[in-house]
């Protein structure tokens, strides 16, 4: 029988303190106040004082409440009775299904041994051009979405869910609107895709401790669904609140902040979280499509800027579309050498002239005369925009390539895109004209 | 000496105190018992008696009361031969044999040998009676391409050591007795293959440091020519994400012309590193013929691995470093980022609650920084070879802006500077890094002069491009123009450099000199184009030439073809030639 202690020293932010012996740290424990039961884990040991961290939050606790330790981490039930479930932060059923205490694994596990990782292989086809040809997303990337409230993050992230080929979708949502929670559900339902997909969910108005959990809670269920062969596609959003709610726990600990009231670990625990994305040989993969929103819209915030330093490139998602300048997919090269061969001169071919376009852009807007060159930039930059970076386009790779050399030669002479000549002869359409 | 005890008195974070009993010194390594589990640490705190550790693992588990020892070692490393082709984690644990043990994941408190038990072909070079000092070689083995010194350990009291007895010439295993010595109050001891040495403290062993005075020729045409970087020199390239940081690293691990390279992958991307894994073995150094993993250590401490070992991960590789240069070699030691080693340090100190300085970073970063860095240089060793450690760390500044600690702190102390643009990333223009802002004071392949006169046209192209942007193309002269054209042409035939094409990938120093010459003759040439649609018409043409040229192999006939067609492109529009630039040509 576990002991009971029924002394809480003080009560800062969510930390509570009890006096105890023999306590291990990471270690699990139930608080009991007034009949109600919170899990709190411990998160600091100074003789026998022992700091708990209390997941849903201190309001209301008292000093005479009870703390009773359970001697092992958080854990999860990993079993196929997961499937087509809706959790919270602690794993506690959301929907009306029974809860789940078979077969528990630890969560927040160790790392990969990177000797054990294999080089990524396998293109994700979205249909979206943008991420397609020129950031295509692969099997085991790490990617978050780069965007700020009031775009349509929620429902790019649902769409690719969609439309790309895995067996299982963990949804891992912090500090979600509801009405975005049942937005993905109503979604992946229509799409006959709940009966593989398990949720853990953390809304708006859920304790801030519990968003904490999220990410470790879905990460933990895919890597084993992911060992047992599964190719797995987690979505986490909205990381920024994740690492909000790290803020406040440091702030309540006194630790020191390192930029903007962040603590200096946040780029560790972001990683850690993020490396989970792999692909075992000989089994599944993990694959991690995150959202990240910038406060005021400004990327060096520490939160994107500590993602973007972590993650496998990124989309930046503005005014509906993926930008192509800053959305970038670090692992497209290991895959787009074997698609075609002019993807990767024209993916790169077409970005500089639409860099090119926009400063053609910016000189128009200052008012100064437009060359024939400018004019055939523009011309470009309006084709380019409506025909391929619309979010609306659905077409596969082959189609949008096609397009690509259709776009470029209704604007330009073949010498002014800077394609190698080979290149050009083989794939310039020939008009009829000519 | 009996080995200090002691009990766990807090837990914080990856920071244990433990209350100790007699006597224990700082960086001094020690374990934590967790059940079955020994967890490494290094003593980084002590105050009375009890003691700071930063354990270099996840600290789970741990209960007030656990026990603790004391090793009365430093944090060293072994150092033998078989360190070549290892991966090794930040404590110089061999990763592929951890595999092995424990399967996909990383298991805590499992610490294996870093130096494989092998046996080697041992030729000695000294005989008994020989007086030796730390560092002196006793005989050889040889370590794939290379001669492998096997010194008398540094770690020996320097005085002369008189050798008592060697083995002869054969194969002995890396751990057998082959020679004992004794110095002059008759200590004797008994010497492997094999000694260790801590990893924080620069080995000195040599006559003297001389001048980083030779190009290390990287083939990225942007750093050998403009930009160079020195054996036993210095430098950073600080970038924001995506910038082509690592990349570029990668590049220059490939193409280094060095004797050995190191890769410390520090807190960054583990999929970056198995590239590197999978790719080396596969891939020939032109120079050798032989497989570019046999001249390759890579320390992998990745950002989702102990945070500790991380930090003690960038003196690993360069206590490694300067191991082979104490055999006369030149080594290169590539570290990314070194912004999470300082991270590291970051972490640690704020556990401690050390009053913290801008950033929250340590008072102590800048320091720790420039004595990391002054570990590089180039030095002539007792017996007179020359050996190198070359340093470039990449830095990942907050929110890409230079104005921050780690970024400062580095520019003080490194020789050359290669900063990457997030403009010229984003507009596809590899390797990104910035002509005009960036700088080295190590000297080049191309003669300065030339070089100048190329940078300088790169510098007022921008001048013209900024100008035009105010005044507008029609505001422009013909002849500004043209100079902005010239600096286009150098960008994007010398400057950007496609590292997935098999010929553009690396360009060795000659065909650098080639094509810089035949460049150098269009930059100096007074062009006659009447208009500026002509000029951009023209230079399309000419750009596109050189652009294909880029892409076909050196001595190849279409090389030359491609290299008349430019020749008879300029020379039809020329009027004259720049004066300035004809005494250079
Ligand atoms: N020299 C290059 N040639 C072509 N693409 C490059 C080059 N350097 C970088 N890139 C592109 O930019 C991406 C990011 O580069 P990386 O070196 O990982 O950036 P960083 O380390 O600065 O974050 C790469 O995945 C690649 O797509
Ligand atoms: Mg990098």
């Amino acid at each position: 029988m576990q002991k009971v202690y029924s002394r809480i020293e003080s009560i800062v932010g969510n930390v509570i303190t009890v006096r105890a012996l023999g306590v291990r740290n990471s270690e699990l424990a139930i608080v009991t106040s007034e009949g109600e039961q919170s899990y709190a884990s411990v998160i600091k040991l100074d003789e026998d004082l022992v700091s708990l961290q209390v997941f849903s939050g201190a309001q209301g606790i008292s000093t005479g409440d009870q703390v009773r330790f359970l001697g092992v981490p958080m854990r999860v039930s990993y079993t196929d009775n997961l499937l087509g479930r809706v959790f919270d932060g602690t794993g506690n059923p959301r929907d009306n299904g029974p809860s789940l205490s078979d077969n528990m694994i630890d969560i927040g596990g160790p790392a990969v041994n990177p000797a054990k990782r294999i080089i990524p292989r396998n293109m994700i086809r979205t249909g979206i051009p943008m991420i397609d040809v020129f950031n295509t997303l692969v099997e085991s990337q790490k990617l978050p979405i780069f965007s700020v409230s009031g775009e349509p993050y929620n429902p790019l992230l649902a769409r690719i869910a969609m439309q790309a080929e895995v067996d299982l979708i963990v949804l891992g949502g912090m500090g979600l609107k509801y009405d975005d929670y049942l937005f993905f559900k109503d979604t992946l339902e229509n799409g006959g895709a709940m009966s593989r997909t398990i949720m853990f969910i953390h809304t708006a108005s859920d304790p801030t401790v519990e968003c904490m959990l999220v990410p470790d809670m879905a990460l933990a269920v895919a890597e084993r669904f992911a060992q047992d062969g599964k190719k797995v596609l987690v979505l986490l959003t909205d990381m920024t609140n994740f690492a909000d709610s790290m803020k406040e726990m440091a702030i309540t600990m006194d630790q020191v902040p390192s930029n903007r009231g962040y603590p200096g670990d946040l780029y560790s625990s972001l990683a850690s979280r993020y490396e989970k994305a792999v692909d075992f040989e000989g089994a599944g993969s993990v694959t991690i499509l995150a959202v990240t929103t910038m406060p005021g819209d400004d990327v060096t915030h520490p939160v994107p800027d500590n993602t973007g330093y972590i993650t496998e490139g990124q989309y930046y998602l503005k005014g509906g579309r993926i930008e192509p300048f800053g959305s970038l997919s670090r692992l497209k090269q290991q895959v787009n050498k074997d698609t075609r061969d002019d993807h990767r001169a024209l993916m790169d071919g077409m970005i500089k002239l639409y860099a090119s376009y926009k400063e053609s852009l910016e000189k128009k807007s200052m008012g100064f005369n437009m060359t024939d060159w400018d004019e055939k930039l523009l011309k470009y930059g309006r084709l380019f925009e409506s025909k391929l970076m619309d979010l609306s386009v659905n077409i596969p790779l082959e189609g949008a390539l096609d397009l690509g050399w259709e776009i470029l030669s209704d604007c330009f002479e073949p010498n002014e895109t800077g394609l190698k000549s080979d290149l050009i002869l083989s794939r310039w359409p020939k008009k009829l004209n000519d | 000496m009996a080995n200090t005890s002691g009990r766990v008195v807090g837990v914080n974070g990856n920071m244990v105190t433990v209350e100790f009993d007699s006597a224990i010194a700082k960086n001094e390594v020690g374990y934590i018992h967790v059940g079955d589990d020994r967890l490494k640490g290094e003593v980084i705190r002590i105050n009375g008696n009890t003691a700071s550790l930063q354990v270099f693992e996840m600290t789970g588990g741990i209960r007030v009361g656990d026990a603790a020892e004391f090793s009365g070692e430093m944090l060293s490393v072994a150092l033998g031969p078989g360190l070549l082709q290892q991966i090794y984690d930040g404590l110089q644990n061999p990763l592929p044999e951890l595999a092995k043990q424990c399967g996909f994941f990383l298991q805590r408190g499992v610490y294996l040998d870093a130096i494989p038990n092998k046996e080697w072909e041992f030729t000695p070079l000294a005989k008994v009676g020989d007086q030796l000092r730390p560092g002196d070689t006793f005989g050889t083995v040889p370590e794939g391409l290379f001669t492998h010194q096997i010194m008398i350990p540094f770690n020996l009291a320097d005085t002369p050591w008189k050798v008592v007895t060697i083995k002869g010439k054969g194969t002995y295993g890396v751990r057998d007795i082959i020679c004992t010595v004794e110095d002059a109050k008759g200590n004797k001891k008994d010497l492997s293959m094999i000694f260790t040495w801590p990893v924080k403290k620069a080995i000195k062993l040599y006559e003297e440091r001389l001048r980083p005075d030779e190009t290390l020729v990287t083939k990225i045409r942007i750093i050998d020519t403009f930009l160079p970087v020195a054996k036993g020199g210095t430098y950073c390239t600080p970038g924001p994400f995506g910038a082509g940081k690592t990349v570029l690293q990668h590049m220059t691990s490939r193409n280094a012309d060095v004797d050995i390279v190191i890769i410390a992958a520090c807190g960054e991307r583990a999929g970056e590193v198995v590239e590197v894994l999978k790719e080396f073995p596969e891939l020939v150094d032109p120079k050798t013929g032989r497989s570019l993993m046999e001249r390759t250590i890579i320390i992998c401490n990745t950002s989702s691995m102990p945070v500790a070992s991380r930090e003690a991960s960038v003196y690993t590789a360069v206590t490694l470093a300067e191991y082979y240069r104490q055999m006369g070699l030149s080594v290169l030691l590539l570290a990314d980022s070194t912004s999470r080693w300082a991270q590291a340090m970051r972490e640690m100190s704020g556990r401690l609650e050390e009053i913290p300085g801008e950033e929250a970073f340590p008072a102590y970063l800048e320091s720790r920084i420039a004595e990391f860095y002054e570990r590089a240089g180039k030095v002539r060793l007792r017996d007179g070879r020359i050996g190198s450690v070359t340093i470039g760390g990449t830095v990942s500044p907050a929110g890409g802006n230079f104005e921050e600690p780690v970024t400062q702190a580095t520019l003080k102390v490194v020789g050359a500077f290669h900063g990457l643009s997030r403009e010229r990333s984003d507009a596809r223009k590899y390797p990104a890094i910035d002509p005009l802002n960036s700088w080295s004071k190590y000297e080049g392949i191309i003669k300065q002069e030339n070089v100048e006169y190329a940078r300088n046209i790169l510098r007022r192209g921008s001048e013209v491009n900024q100008m035009m942007k105010v005044v507008g193309e029609e505001g422009t002269s013909v002849s500004d123009y043209i100079t902005y054209q010239k600096s286009e042409l150098i960008d994007a035939f010398y400057l950007q450099q496609n590292s997935f094409d098999p010929v553009d990938a690396s360009v060795p120093p000659e065909r650098q000199k080639h094509t810089f010459e035949v460049l150098f003759k269009v930059l100096a040439t007074d062009f006659d184009l009447e208009d500026k649609k002509h000029v951009r018409s023209f230079f399309n043409t000419l750009r596109q030439k050189f652009l294909d040229w880029n892409n076909v192999e050196t001595k190849s006939e279409r090389f030359t073809q491609i290299e008349g067609e430019i020749r008879a492109l300029y020379q039809g529009k020329q009027r004259g030639v720049d004066p300035d630039a004809e005494q250079l040509i």
